[in-house]
């Protein structure tokens, strides 16, 4: 069951997002995470799909996939040299000594503090989602108020692409 | 030309060359009804109930290939028609449902009538859209054609809000020659050298064996496979969905396959080295235990569908494209080719299927004093000569039809494979009869799927559709009798009807005629009268056997080679 990562370029339009989800849904198979958003060309959405599955059941993913008439493209990242990013934001408790641990911490981390109030931070972290993992478990589990993550982003490595 | 919403569908349907609408009409539709009512181009054909109206179209589809199209009001009607789209969906039958929905200020406020249709079809449709914009209405309509009747076909729904048809908003209309969509291209030619190496196999085997499915059918490829098989002398089945893509009556055709096919067929696929499988999709009622679904055999896989290849069963050779291109390239390769199966080698193969025939598998009690219904089935096949167009619904009726009658052509047997919905037979025969007016078109049903939409004698009156109902009337559910016979130890739980309507009487309410047979000598003459009165729907109610069931069987879980075949045989 190894994690996959599925980048997909689909068309724009409503109901565009559901046929995925409902593909996963109706077939049974896991999704992680999945993110998505317009591209510069507003006609075209890139999603990015984390799952886990068995090759045979990954191939009938992609297979699935691109049978939705909706989608353009995709490929399967784990396949490939490829960076990977996601976004975290994490309200922490900030009080007394904490305030400058939490600041340390952060910075190790290469975090940015985004919002201050007398009793909390907001933090702002991208990477890899193990540097992530990494982080939270680095806090004092009762500190946090609330994460927030936007799920794994990845691209291919070299001057080649997911595009048209 | 500036058209309204509605006009742009009737135009567009025009324009399709589309000949029958099947549909029943509502309040989100008036406007589209408004426009038909002002053409003659195409007929509407008025149905009973919804769900009615995409089996006749999907069945008149499945033996003319070309699209069947459906109208329906938004909510209850286009929930109707959800069983008829899922029946489609299921065995690549290329439709056009157009559903009525609310005016798009309205659409989510939960407006009368009101239901999320391409919520609710999207894991049943090949594709479907909410048509949001008049002005994309026509482009729309020609992707809807584009889509469901190229590569794998299905059924595609256009959902359109009353406003966009509003009479009095009309715009220019363009009706696209040809569509080009930059997320859908599907292969057609298979690629080369995965053809050469299927050849390669296929030539240097020991017991090969050609597997053909709905594909063939649906990709018009049945010549060619025939040409194909005969070419090499190779032995062929055919699944439920493929019969007719190769000759039935031919002396290399082993019967279907499967849970209910031929003990030769399931043996030879069993013991086979080299499986050539055609449009076909492993369909569990055809593995059976896919752990032990032809053990040492090398799969050679065509379909259209890359989705389909290595689904369930690796293929090793995978070839995406349409079954008559890869056939006819393949057929190429193999006339260039000198090598041929040594005659020793291709004649034990065929002695040993031989031996499985010789089991008669398909043999009954002909003696019985009461109608069997495999009796009735072959006298159809006989009265009709083996060329009537036969639909069925879902159950034992259907698999006396699939075992008894020999379809020798494509697109003469039209059946629910997939979804197995009872309730397609008398709307499939009607959609039948209206494409092919000329042809014997006979309807093999059991009273109970008979019931499920036996409305559509009122239809099959009004635009006099003379089809043959042949309704084997075992007096209960046979299917789930005959399993819970076998897995059950005879519990029959609620397989029973205790009350039947008389059928006769209701066939002449509906302006029909009606006929009971009960003897066995009467089963022949019957038939004949029936066929005889070409102007008139026959319903022939056929009181057979309520023991009897269907054989071979493999049953759920158990492999080719586990078959239980009638008692007398053994």
């Amino acid at each position: 069951m190894r994690r996959h990562i599925i980048s997909v370029l689909i068309e724009n339009e409503s109901g565009a997002l559901s046929r995925v989800s409902g593909l996963f849904s109706a077939r049974g198979y896991n999704i992680e995470s999945l993110t998505v958003a317009p591209t510069e060309d507003c006609t075209l959405s890139r999603m990015t799909i984390v799952t886990r599955g068995s090759d045979h059941m990954i191939e009938q993913i992609t297979k699935q996939l691109n049978k939705l008439i909706d989608v353009v493209k995709l490929i399967d990242l784990a396949e490939i040299s490829h960076a990977e990013r996601e976004l975290m934001l994490v309200k922490v408790k900030a009080v007394d000594s904490y305030r400058e641990e939490l600041k340390r911490l952060s910075d190790i981390f290469r975090g940015k503090i985004i919002d201050v109030t007398t009793t909390s931070y907001m933090v702002e972290m991208t990477g890899p989602s193990d540097k992530l993992d990494a982080f939270v478990a680095s806090l004092d589990a009762d500190a946090i108020i609330e994460v927030l993550r936007s799920g794994p982003m990845g691209m291919s490595r070299g001057e080649t692409g997911l595009h048209l | 030309m500036e058209l309204s919403g509605g006009e742009i569908v009737v135009q567009s349907l025009i324009d399709e060359g589309v000949e029958f609408l099947f549909g029943y009409p509502g309040g989100a539709v008036l406007h589209l009804y408004d426009a038909i009512f002002h053409q003659d181009t195409f007929k509407h054909i008025l149905v009973r109930h919804e769900q009615a109206a995409v089996h006749s179209a999907d069945a008149y589809a499945r033996s003319t290939g070309k699209p069947g199209v459906v109208l329906v009001t938004s909510g209850p009607g286009a929930t109707n028609a959800v069983t008829g789209i899922a029946t489609a969906h299921l065995d690549s039958i290329p439709l056009v449902v157009i559903s009525g929905q609310v005016g798009t200020p309205v659409i989510g406020s939960d407006a009368f009538q009101e239901v999320d249709m391409v919520g609710i079809t999207r894991p049943c449709v090949k594709h479907n859209f909410l048509v949001k914009d008049i002005t994309k209405l026509a482009e729309i309509m020609k992707k809807a054609f584009h889509i469901a009747t190229t590569g794998r076909p299905g059924p595609v729904v256009v959902d359109i809000p009353k406003d966009i048809t509003d009479p009095f908003i009309k715009v220019p209309y363009n009706y696209p020659k040809s569509i080009d969509m930059r997320s859908y291209s599907p292969a057609v030619v298979g690629d080369s050298k995965q053809i050469k190496k299927a050849v390669d196999l296929l030539l240097t085997a020991k017991r090969p064996m050609i597997y053909a499915g709905g594909g063939v059918i649906l990709g018009e490829g049945s010549a060619e496979l025939t040409a194909f098989a005969q070419l090499l002398n190779y032995p062929v089945t055919n699944t439920l969905m493929g019969l007719g893509a190769y000759p039935a009556t031919d002396k290399q055709f082993v019967g279907m396959l499967g849970m209910h096919g031929t003990y030769e067929a399931n043996m030879a696929m069993h013991e086979s080295d080299v499986i050539l499988a055609v449009g076909v999709r492993f369909d569990d009622r055809v593995t059976g235990k896919l752990a032990e679904f032809c053990p040492n055999t090398t799969f050679i896989h065509i379909d259209i569908d890359p989705s389909s290849i290595s689904k369930t069963v690796r293929a090793h050779v995978g070839i995406v494209g349409e079954a008559r291109a890869v056939l006819t390239e393949m057929l190429g390769l193999v006339k260039a080719d000198n090598r041929r199966l040594d005659d020793d080698v291709l004649s034990a193969w065929w002695n040993q299927i031989n031996e499985w025939r010789a089991v008669e598998c398909l043999e009954y009690d002909r003696s019985s004093d009461i109608i069997k219904p495999q009796y009735v089935v072959e006298q159809l096949y006989e009265v009709t000569k083996g060329d009537a167009f036969v639909t069925s619904d879902v159950g034992q009726h259907q698999m006396f039809a699939s075992q008894y009658y020999h379809f020798d052509k494509p697109r003469r047997w039209i059946n629910s494979g997939g979804l197995g919905t009872m309730g397609f037979g008398l709307p499939a025969a009607i959609g039948v009869k209206l494409a092919h007016p000329e042809s014997d078109v006979a309807c093999i049903t059991g009273e109970a799927s008979i019931q499920m939409c036996i409305q559509e004698l009122a239809t099959a009156r009004q635009y006099r559709t003379p089809v043959k109902v042949i309704n084997l009337n075992n007096r209960y559910m046979g299917m789930v009798r005959q399993w819970q016979e076998f897995s059950y130890e005879c519990r029959y739980s609620e397989s029973y009807m205790d009350t039947i309507p008389d059928f006769v009487k209701l066939a002449e309410a509906y302006g029909h005629v009606g006929m009971r047979i009960e003897k066995v000598a009467d089963v022949r003459p019957a038939l004949e009268a029936a066929f005889a009165m070409k102007d008139q729907l026959v319903f022939m109610d056929f009181m057979t056997d309520r023991t009897e069931n269907v054989f071979p069987m493999i049953e759920a879980g158990k492999a080719h080679n586990d078959m239980k075949l009638r008692k007398e045989l053994k």
